[in-house]
């Protein structure tokens, strides 16, 4: 049907579900510890601009920590309903890791979600300031096993194979397997990055309404400084998650630098900034090359060389141009983004920083340019361990369930309508959480006297559609 | 002796699910009830009571998918797989329950989609649970390690059957909570649904015991054989006691009693689905000893769990400790 086998479709739902669902972990984890920062600042400085920050954010950290919810049960049993083979075979080692998530994490997060969300006034500020940090450190530690598994996947260790089955031999090995500590630095400087942008975008939108906004000053401010760190210190850390990959998963690099074979007259390796490459060929066409620079990047010497693709055969080779061309986005938007952070220190230094409409416009259009890039990066890494889902040992095509195409295709239509509808919904009522003016959170009633909330989600006041 | 691994596990998951069916079966049996009430102050109410736990409730489907994944991968490989369409079902319904309680008191034109979101996600949910309950009893095709059966094998009268069974549960279930909960009319009216759900839930039970061992060979015996049936007859005759009790005291106003009496049903439900079927992980031949994952990654696990499942419930019990009492119209937490 339509030429798609049920293998296809079944990655395609993998994809897209797994791809909604990282964007509201990502914005959790960044905004929860921002959030922590905001209510420490608060607590310490007994400055009310922080106390505003967090109601105002708080409150879309609330539909964001949602979505994720229910985006993520889904999750929980996809690697059951669809890839029944890969539960089977590895679930000794990935089902023991996601279940110390839901016992570490899941629990945690829902049981000081509620204080956090709806519990000022109620109980004192120094437990409320501890339900934060509660829910913060959940969200990490959330990030931390799931990066195990997937890190344990893309790099396994620490495992025997005793009758086609994954046994743990050492979980030490298992969970700091060669690839996470890497991954897991990666994926949280970029949650932090995510979310610097978001909240460097609402800062900037609120000053181009008003340049004397308070708040939108200081989370504008935070953000840039945020940005500014984080940046350089990310893209040393990719250039050694690129390392690692280099070393465990070759392939993966050959792929995403366009390199398929080593001719042995060539001095170094070039850098291909553009090319459409072919894997009918096993070429790139079009190219655009810098002399010696993948040398540069990869072995850190001029002429140093990498393994070409057409070392491997032809059936462990991922699909070439997808990854090739997701990781140039993300280095793109790193780049991008980096530059804004040096921009913004250097309006700054000229004391422009809020009078600057352009860059803030800017800063405006860049708002989902994290999440873009942390999207990128996933699609590189996942979509560069294939055709094998556990590296090296098990192939995707052998870890997937039997279903038929008809009934891969009924799901795959209902996760995409379903997700079109909240996400509208979602998406709507975040624009307008994030219209309300940030100087105006805190009421001057003080504490208990406004309506007390206690859902998630909802420690806003007031519709969302207009009262009319 | 060594200790058998994965028996306690089969407890531990049993222990994690049987919190999910009580505690999200309120919940889901208060989004069952609403067609029986008018007006959107009282769904108001009846959400409220709700709302500031159902999130957690949830999370023990989670620990229970996924402790099945890494304490018993195969049942976990084999059950979701054959399931796929009514787990498939279950996991968008609850999407639409979930969203429903944040967003139905932001709106006000859109209310009415939203009763529909919290309140069809609910049904189809609770159904569709029903049905892999009934689909699991059924048995499951198994060979080399994989599920064998077709896309529709979960489609019997029986599993039809148990998805309306267990849809009058919960609802008896939301009915004893919100009697709990709210005061005045709107409790008159649970009260006045307390019976005929308790008949309608009886009567699945009745019959469901009746067909399983009349269409399994194996559960007969397991039942009907002595001594057994001097251990087991505890079950059926607490059942019947305890229904009797609940149809008396619907007349009187023990309005707590009920729902804890309903929570009883289910254990008992719930322990004679273990006695017809222990030590069966997936019917009619995969023993529990069968799927387990090997003793390193049980006993691992294990660690973690009788270390962090205390700590949960203790901070479960202070969330219903914070929200106790009656929820009344107009106090909402929006």
């Amino acid at each position: 049907m339509l030429g798609f086998e049920a293998l296809d479709l079944a990655r395609f739902q993998f994809a897209f579900t797994v791809s909604f669902h990282i964007l509201f972990p990502a914005f959790s984890i960044g905004l929860a510890s921002y959030l922590m920062v905001l209510e420490g600042l608060w607590l310490k400085t007994g400055n009310e601009i922080y106390h505003n920050l967090y109601r105002f954010w708080v409150r879309i950290f609330a539909v964001v920590f949602g979505l994720g919810v229910v985006s993520g049960v889904v999750m929980a049993y996809e690697f059951g309903t669809n890839w029944s083979g890969f539960a089977e075979r590895a679930g000794d080692i990935t089902g023991v890791l996601l279940t110390y998530e839901v016992l570490t994490a899941f629990f945690m997060e829902a049981g000081f979600l509620g204080i956090m969300l709806f519990g000022e006034g109620r109980v004192s500020k120094r437990l409320h300031f501890s339900a934060t940090c509660l829910v913060a450190v959940g969200t990490l530690i959330s990030m931390t096993w799931i990066l195990m598994s997937n890190s344990w996947m893309q790099t396994p260790a620490g495992y025997e194979v005793i009758d086609g089955r994954f046994e743990p031999a050492s979980w030490l090995e298992i969970m700091f397997n060669p690839s996470f500590p890497y991954r897991i630095v990666h994926m949280g400087l970029a949650a932090f990055i995510s979310v610097g942008f978001v909240v460097g975008g609402v800062g900037a939108y609120h000053l181009l309404r008003n340049r004397h906004d308070q708040a939108a000053r200081k989370m504008f401010s935070m953000a840039m400084w945020a940005i500014l760190v984080a940046l350089p210190v990310q893209i040393i850390a990719g250039d050694m998650h690129g390392l690692n990959t280099l070393e465990h998963q070759p392939a993966k690099v050959a792929a995403m630098e366009g390199h398929w074979e080593n001719e042995p007259d060539q001095k170094g390796m070039p850098l291909v900034l553009f090319a459409l490459p072919s894997m009918d060929d096993a070429a790139n066409h079009f190219e655009l090359k810098v002399p010696y620079a993948s040398s540069l990047i990869l072995t850190h010497t001029l002429e140093g060389k990498i393994q070409g693709l057409k070392d491997w055969p032809r059936d462990e080779w991922p699909d070439v141009p997808l990854v090739f061309w997701s990781f140039r986005v993300m280095v793109g938007l790193g780049m991008l983004m980096l530059g804004m952070g040096v921009v913004g220190l250097f309006l700054r230094w000229r004391g422009r920083l809020y009078e600057a409409r352009w860059f803030q416009r800017i800063a405006l259009f860049t708002t989902p340019v994290g999440f873009i890039a942390l999207l990128a990066g996933w699609i590189t890494t996942e979509a560069g361990r294939q055709p094998w889902v556990v590296y090296g040992m098990l192939r995707t095509e052998d870890a997937v369930s039997t279903h038929s195409v008809a009934s891969m295709l009924t799901t795959l239509i209902g996760f995409m309508v379903v997700y079109a509808i909240i996400f509208g919904i979602g998406i709507y009522y975040m624009l307008r959480l994030i219209r309300s003016e940030p100087m105006n959170m805190v009421p001057s009633g003080g504490p208990g006297h406004e309506r007390q909330p206690k859902r998630p989600m909802s420690a806003a006041d007031g519709s969302f559609e207009d009262q009319n | 002796m060594t200790i058998d691994l994965p028996v306690i596990w089969y407890l531990l998951i049993g222990f994690a699910v049987a919190m999910y069916v009580m505690m999200d079966g309120f919940s889901l049996g208060v989004g069952i009830l609403f067609p029986f009430i008018r007006g959107d102050e009282n769904r108001d109410v009846m959400m409220n009571t709700v709302a500031p736990v159902w999130d957690g409730n949830q999370t023990w489907m989670i620990l229970g998918g996924a402790g099945l994944y890494g304490a018993f991968p195969l049942a976990y490989s084999v059950i979701l797989p054959a399931m796929y369409l009514p787990l498939i079902l279950m996991l968008l319904a609850l999407i639409f329950r979930g969203i429903a309680f944040e967003f139905r008191f932001k709106s006000n034109r859109s209310r009415k989609w939203f009763d529909l979101a919290f309140s069809g996600g609910a049904m189809v949910a609770t159904f569709s649970q029903g049905v892999v309950l009934g689909g699991i009893i059924n048995g499951l095709s198994v060979s080399e390690r994989a599920y064998q059966g077709g896309t529709f094998d979960w489609f019997s009268p029986f599993a039809l059957f148990t998805g309306v069974a267990l849809m009058a549960g919960y609802a008896l279930l939301g009915a004893g909570w919100l009697i709990m909960k709210t005061e005045g009319d709107l409790q008159n009216r649970f009260y006045q649904l307390a019976r005929p759900l308790t008949l309608l839930l009886v009567a699945s039970m009745i019959v469901i015991s009746v067909w399983t061992p009349l269409s399994n060979g194996r559960i007969a015996e397991r039942w009907f054989t002595f001594p057994n049936i001097a251990w087991f007859a505890p079950v059926p005759i607490l059942v019947a006691l305890l229904s009797w009790s609940i149809w008396n005291g619907v007349t009187h106003s023990h309005e707590r009693r009920l729902f804890f009496k309903v929570l009883g049903l289910f254990f008992l439900g719930l322990s004679g689905l273990v006695i017809s079927f222990f030590p069966l992980i997936i019917p009619p031949d995969i023993t529990l000893w069968d799927a387990a994952s090997a003793r390193a990654s049980q006993s691992f696990l294990i660690v973690g769990y009788v270390i962090l499942v205390p700590i949960v419930l203790i901070y479960t019990a202070y969330s219903y400790y914070v929200f106790r009492g009656k929820v009344r119209a107009g106090e909402g937490y929006h």
